[in-house]
Parts: C-alpha cells; structure tokens; sequence
C-alpha cells in the first residue's frame, strides 16, 4: 500500500513516517506542498493521502479539491492545526474521509489511519 | 490585553508541549514586554489575521531551543541543522492554531511560521499592541510566549498585517 504524506514540515513528515512504520505502512512518498502532491499523484496512483492545510504555493484544501475532481475514492485523512468546527466542515465538503488535529499523538494518527483504511476496504 | 487572546495560548502550549514532547509546562504570570528589553537567541513566529490580528512568538535561548527542536523531531538538531528552523517553525504553528480554536466567535487565519536564529535578537511591538510575555517552565528549559493581538470587529477583505519585525 502506497501512502503519499502532504506537509510542508520535514519534521512532521518523519513524524508521520514512523508512525506509519510501526503500522507496518513502508511505502510512503513525500510532497512539501499541494503543486508538488499533484505532481506526485500524475507518476503514481497511492493507496491514501495525508495532507496538512496551510502550505506555501498551494494549500491543502485546494488541492484536495482538485484532486476529488477526478478521484472520489482514495482516502484523504487531513492532518492540521485548523481546529474550529467551520475549518472541519470546509474539509469533510471538501471531501476528506477524516480529520486529525495537530497536535497529535501516535496513538491518535494510528487510530484514524486505522479507521479509514477500514471503511476504504469496506466500502470496497 | 484582553484576557480571552491570553488563556488560549497557556492552554495550547500545554496541549503542544505534552502531546508532541510528553513533558508539563509550568506557566508564570504574564507581563507586559518593555521595548527592547527582551531578547532571544530563537524566535518562531506566526502573524494572526481576520478578526483577530498581530502575531504569537516562541522566544527560546538557543539551547533550550536546540533541546526542545531534537524532542520534537526524535534525532539530534542542532542550529545550524537544515531541520532546526523546520520544527521551531512548526512547534509554534501548533500552538498559535490550537490558540486560535479558543478565540470565540472569531474567525481568525494563521500565517506560515517563520523563524529568526541569532543571538540578541528583538522581536518588537507595535504601539497599538504591545506584547504580553508568558514565561514557560518545562523540563527541557524556559522558554516565552509573547503574544500581540488586537480584536477588529469589522476585519478588512484580505487583511494580512504584520506587527513583528526583527531589528
């Protein structure tokens, strides 16, 4: 399963990685901002994004947007410091399959990874 | 200032601090900063805009910042490490979005975070917002919170306004 992680910070990208390691998820590609996850996502299909919201060149949301107009299946989970209800709501429209609030826990960013990959197979 | 822009950033570099880096935060009274009397050697900051405007600055000596940086990532930085401003710069976005949850009946949007290294540095204040200083005790060493905020009820279509600037 390939995961592409969409986060301007280096720091919370290996953050992600190792959490994702101890999931046993070891093919992960990176993208620092939406223009370059884009770009990814042209190379190569993955199996679920993670994908902050305020980047530099294009933001998250944006660039989900984008991506819905031609892929309403893979899984997006965003992963940000927007917190308020409103911000959520934007998302779920947007089309996320799930939210998690910076600051995280490993044990919270496994449980929501857990979770949307379970509907994913699910809804397959 | 307004007490209801202080309580949300004691209670979010509490929640930053214990989540990503497991350690408590022992916050001090907060005081008014007297111009160009505070300085730093790390500052990370992140400009506030909407009905809520002016900037929050994580201000650390830069051993402190150094500790605080390599507990965040899980490896050794150092400050000339291409990956040290990346986690200061990220440690504030987290504390300044989970602040900004708690601005009731605000709608309020954050810039990315820059970060100044350089010791003796200011950050200063503008004169309709001053900062107030919010002294951090944690196990990795001390650092503050200094926040700059002023309310605008009727926010300008686009208003992005900086009142931090290093000198």
């Amino acid at each position: 399963m390939k995961i592409l992680l969409v986060d301007d910070s280096r720091t919370i990208r290996n953050i992600q990685k190792n959490t994702l390691k101890t999931l046993g998820y070891e093919d992960v590609v990176e993208a620092a901002d939406g223009l370059e996850a884009l770009a990814q996502l042209v190379k190569e299909p993955v199996d679920l994004m993670l994908v902050d919201w305020n980047m530099p060149n294009m933001d998250g949301i944006t660039m989900i947007k984008k991506v819905r107009e031609t892929d309403e299946d893979t899984p997006i989970i965003m992963v940000t410091t927007e917190a308020e209800k409103t911000r959520i709501l934007e998302a779920v429209k947007a089309g996320v399959n799930n939210y998690v609030v910076k600051p995280f826990s490993m044990d919270t960013l496994s449980e929501k990874i857990n979770q949307t990959m379970a509907k994913a197979v699910a809804a397959t | 200032m307004d007490v209801r822009f202080i309580n949300p950033f004691i209670l979010a570099i509490n929640n930053v601090f214990e989540t990503m880096l497991n350690t408590k935060v022992k916050v001090g009274k907060p005081l008014l900063k007297k111009a160009d009397r505070l300085t730093a050697e790390v500052s990370g900051i992140i400009g506030l805009s909407g009905d809520v405007q002016g900037c929050v600055v994580l201000s650390f000596p830069d051993e402190v910042a150094c500790r605080i940086a390599s507990a965040f990532a899980g490896e050794e930085l150092a400050l000339d490490s291409p990956d040290f401003p990346d986690a200061i710069g990220e440690l504030t976005n987290m504390v300044a979005g989970n602040a900004k949850k708690d601005f009731t009946g605000c709608e309020t949007s954050i810039s990315l975070p820059s970060v100044i290294i350089g010791p003796g540095h200011i950050v200063s204040q503008s004169k309709t917002s001053p900062f107030l200083v919010i002294p951090c005790e944690t196990s990795l060493g001390r650092i503050n919170v200094e926040v700059a905020l002023i309310p605008v009820k009727k926010p300008a279509s686009k208003a992005t306004r900086s009142v931090a600037g290093a000198v």
